[in-house]
């Protein structure tokens, strides 16, 4: 996956930076409530809801089951269509295509349609590396790439960032940007728009991804708000979509089940503003197609983890998530962030480094991801799974050992509680000897004076 | 090279899957309808887009649109019936079209490059877009609209104006797409 994060600290370290940031816990508290509240709504308007659920969970697990099928036939319908397939094995492949593509037209900038396949793969530096400037045209991305930041959330990566702060970044580092520049929304996204109608208007290569890609007849089809991504794919000379191998379904009547799902999980509203859909090469246009794998095939392998490819990043496990919201999205050290990040980036990338080992724990299994999931991803199962799978050190297998046997019996936990109680200035933050390997990646929670059950037992005698 | 890495892939996946359970599709939910589309509802769901709806009877389209435009002159596509409007030459601030299929359900209009709906760039580029819908064409959900659309035209769906909700979720409408979208209904 992308370089971007290489070399962070583990989620837990990260976790506990971001939870003494208070701007970020509050922009995250009130966009993740925000969110929540307007899915619950426009969901509970479809009273065939559940079986909208369990169509789009069989419809993706049968296109899995039958991939290399469908891929082939994708790949034909989009060749008849006068437009150009491409394979890539890895990350490095599929930078390595799209460089020598941009350069077979002559130009050394692109637009680009937010994309989280593009990010997995870091292409923006990989494109950088060759001389080729990347220019990202969502209102979010763009204040990322501007602040020279990292995205926090699948659907508003800039929710770390407040008004006040967007303005700064905007008359910093946006050539052009009014010298009057106010931090009301609307002028802010004004400025943005001139900013960037030039850009549209000039590019002749646009880079995308793609929500869905129909095998039956070789459509992609990308949901958008702002009205960047039908820029992106409609004006520029040359398109080229870069696209996950599981994005894709069988046929076009099972896109009335994913444009029912979709909109309405993640932004909450009954549908996005903008959603285009097109067949090869349109309009003139000259298209190509990269189909990535980058770790999915291993993905695919895992009877357990499979279901990660599901996903149709919609991001409602992430606004209903309390650690996400707590820790918010960068502490995951991934561009997919959340519920979902914690499952599906050690499984892309392997459970080699501190970090992706310490994913799997970045949850309390409380279950609101699985239940909210659209198309009913087990994530809390996964995670158990993954768990299993991590390569522990023996003093972690020690710590998870002693907590279980603390918590399984209410006795031994009164008794640990007040000893706790008693003894709490006495706890370190961190556990001594092999225990520390526990508290390195988890935090002690800090012991309340009296526990809820004492209080309980004392106050309820009355 | 590109032929080895899809013969990488495919081979990756087939052993990946091997063995795996046939996987069935279970389609309950609602399906095609087949019936008309509630004009009502459509309206009401546009409007709370924040888009603005005129319903009127077929014969006073063209007075409506003369109505609205009287302060504006619109780009037309081509295909785009005459008699609802045949605007003079000039310097356009907008472009009107016709539309392929609309859904009551959700407020969404699609566009599918058919006659009076123009190439996909002339709705988007203008900041401001009108819309005239056919009763006929509008249709209960969207598998309706799935069901009578062509997968392999151009398509743009359309609901409510072009928005952004990426500074502290303030939605704010317009940022690239045309910022202002009106709707007329013709019924009858
Ligand atoms: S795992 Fe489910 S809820 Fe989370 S982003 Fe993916 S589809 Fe949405």
């Amino acid at each position: 996956m992308s370089g971007t994060f290489v070399g962070m600290p583990t989620f837990p370290k990260n976790a506990a930076k971001a939870v003494q940031d208070s701007q970020l816990r509050f922009n995250l508290r009130k966009a993740t409530h925000t969110i929540r509240g307007k899915r619950a709504s426009v969901v509970g308007e479809l009273d065939d809801w559940a079986e909208l659920r369990e169509a789009g969970k069989t419809i993706k697990d049968h296109t899995l089951r039958h991939l290399d099928d469908y891929l082939i036939q994708m790949e034909e319908k989009v060749t008849a269509a006068g437009g150009t397939v491409h394979w890539a094995r890895d990350a490095a492949e599929a930078n390595r295509i799209v460089a020598r593509l941009v350069k077979e037209t002559g130009e050394t900038e692109v637009v680009k349609v937010k994309s989280m396949a593009t990010q997995e793969i870091g292409l923006n530096e990989a494109l950088a590396e060759e001389g080729i400037n990347a220019y990202e045209t969502d209102l979010a991305e763009l204040i990322v790439q501007l602040g020279d930041d990292f995205p926090s959330h699948i659907l508003v990566p800039a929710i770390h960032r407040n008004r006040a702060e967007i303005r700064e970044i905007f008359l910093k580092h946006m050539a052009g940007a009014p010298k009057d520049l106010s931090d009301e929304p609307r002028a802010l996204a004004e400025a943005a728009r001139v900013y960037l109608r030039q850009r549209f208007l000039e590019a002749k290569v646009a880079i995308s991804g793609a929500n869905f890609m129909i095998a039956e007849t070789g459509t992609l089809v990308v949901l958008e708000s702002e009205g960047n991504g039908r820029m992106c794919l409609t004006l520029p000379k040359t398109l080229i979509s870069v696209v996950g191998i599981e994005k894709l379904l069988p046929t076009w009547q099972d896109l009335e089940v994913f444009l029912q799902l979709l909109p309405r999980s993640s932004t909450g509203e009954r549908m996005n503003p903008y959603t285009s859909m097109w067949t090869g090469a349109t309009e003139g246009q000259e298209f190509h197609l990269v189909l990535l794998d980058n770790g999915r095939t291993s993905v695919l392998a895992d009877k357990v983890g499979r279901q990660a490819l599901r996903c149709i990043r919609c991001s409602a496990c992430l606004n209903v998530c309390p650690v996400y919201e707590r820790a918010g999205g960068h502490a995951y050290g991934s561009v997919y962030p959340g519920p979902i990040g914690a499952i599906l980036t050690p499984q892309l990338r392997g459970m080699d480094t501190p970090l992706d080992r310490s994913l799997p724990y970045a949850s309390s299994l409380c279950g609101a991801c699985y239940e909210v999931c659209p198309v009913a991803i087990d994530i809390p199962a996964v995670l158990v799974d993954l768990r299993g799978k991590a390569r522990h050190t023996r003093a972690e297998k020690a710590g998870m050992a002693a907590a279980g046997w603390v918590f399984n019996r209410s006795k031994r936990l009164a008794k640990a509680q007040r000893f706790g109680g008693r003894m709490r200035k006495l706890v370190p933050k961190r556990l001594p000897g092999p225990l520390s390997g526990w508290t390195d990646t988890r935090d002690m929670p800090d012991i309340p004076a009296e526990s809820f059950r004492d209080w309980w037992m004392r106050e309820g005698k009355r | 090279m590109s032929a080895a890495a899809r013969e990488v892939i495919l081979r990756r996946i087939r052993s990946a899957v091997e063995g795996a359970p046939e996987a069935e599709i279970v389609r309950g939910y609602k399906g095609i309808t087949g019936e008309p589309g509630d004009v009502e509802l459509f309206a009401e769901r546009v409007r709370d887009y924040k888009a603005v709806v005129h319903v009127v009877p077929r014969a006073e389209v063209a007075a409506t649109i003369a109505g609205i435009t009287a302060q504006r002159l619109l780009a037309v596509p081509e295909g785009f019936p005459s008699h609802w409007y045949a605007p003079s030459e000039g310097e356009t601030d907008g472009v009107i079209s016709t539309c392929a299929v609309a859904i009551a359900e959700t407020g969404t209009i699609v566009l599918d490059a058919g006659p009076g709906q123009g190439t996909r760039a002339q709705t988007l580029i203008p900041d401001y877009h009108l819309c005239l819908v056919r009763e006929d064409q509008i249709v209960p959900n969207v598998p309706d609209a799935i069901a009578r659309l062509d997968a392999t035209r151009p398509l743009t769906w359309i609901s409510g104006p072009s928005a952004t909700s990426d500074i502290e979720l303030n939605r704010v409408e317009g940022v690239h797409g045309p910022r202002t979208l009106e709707v007329v209904i013709a019924i009858g």
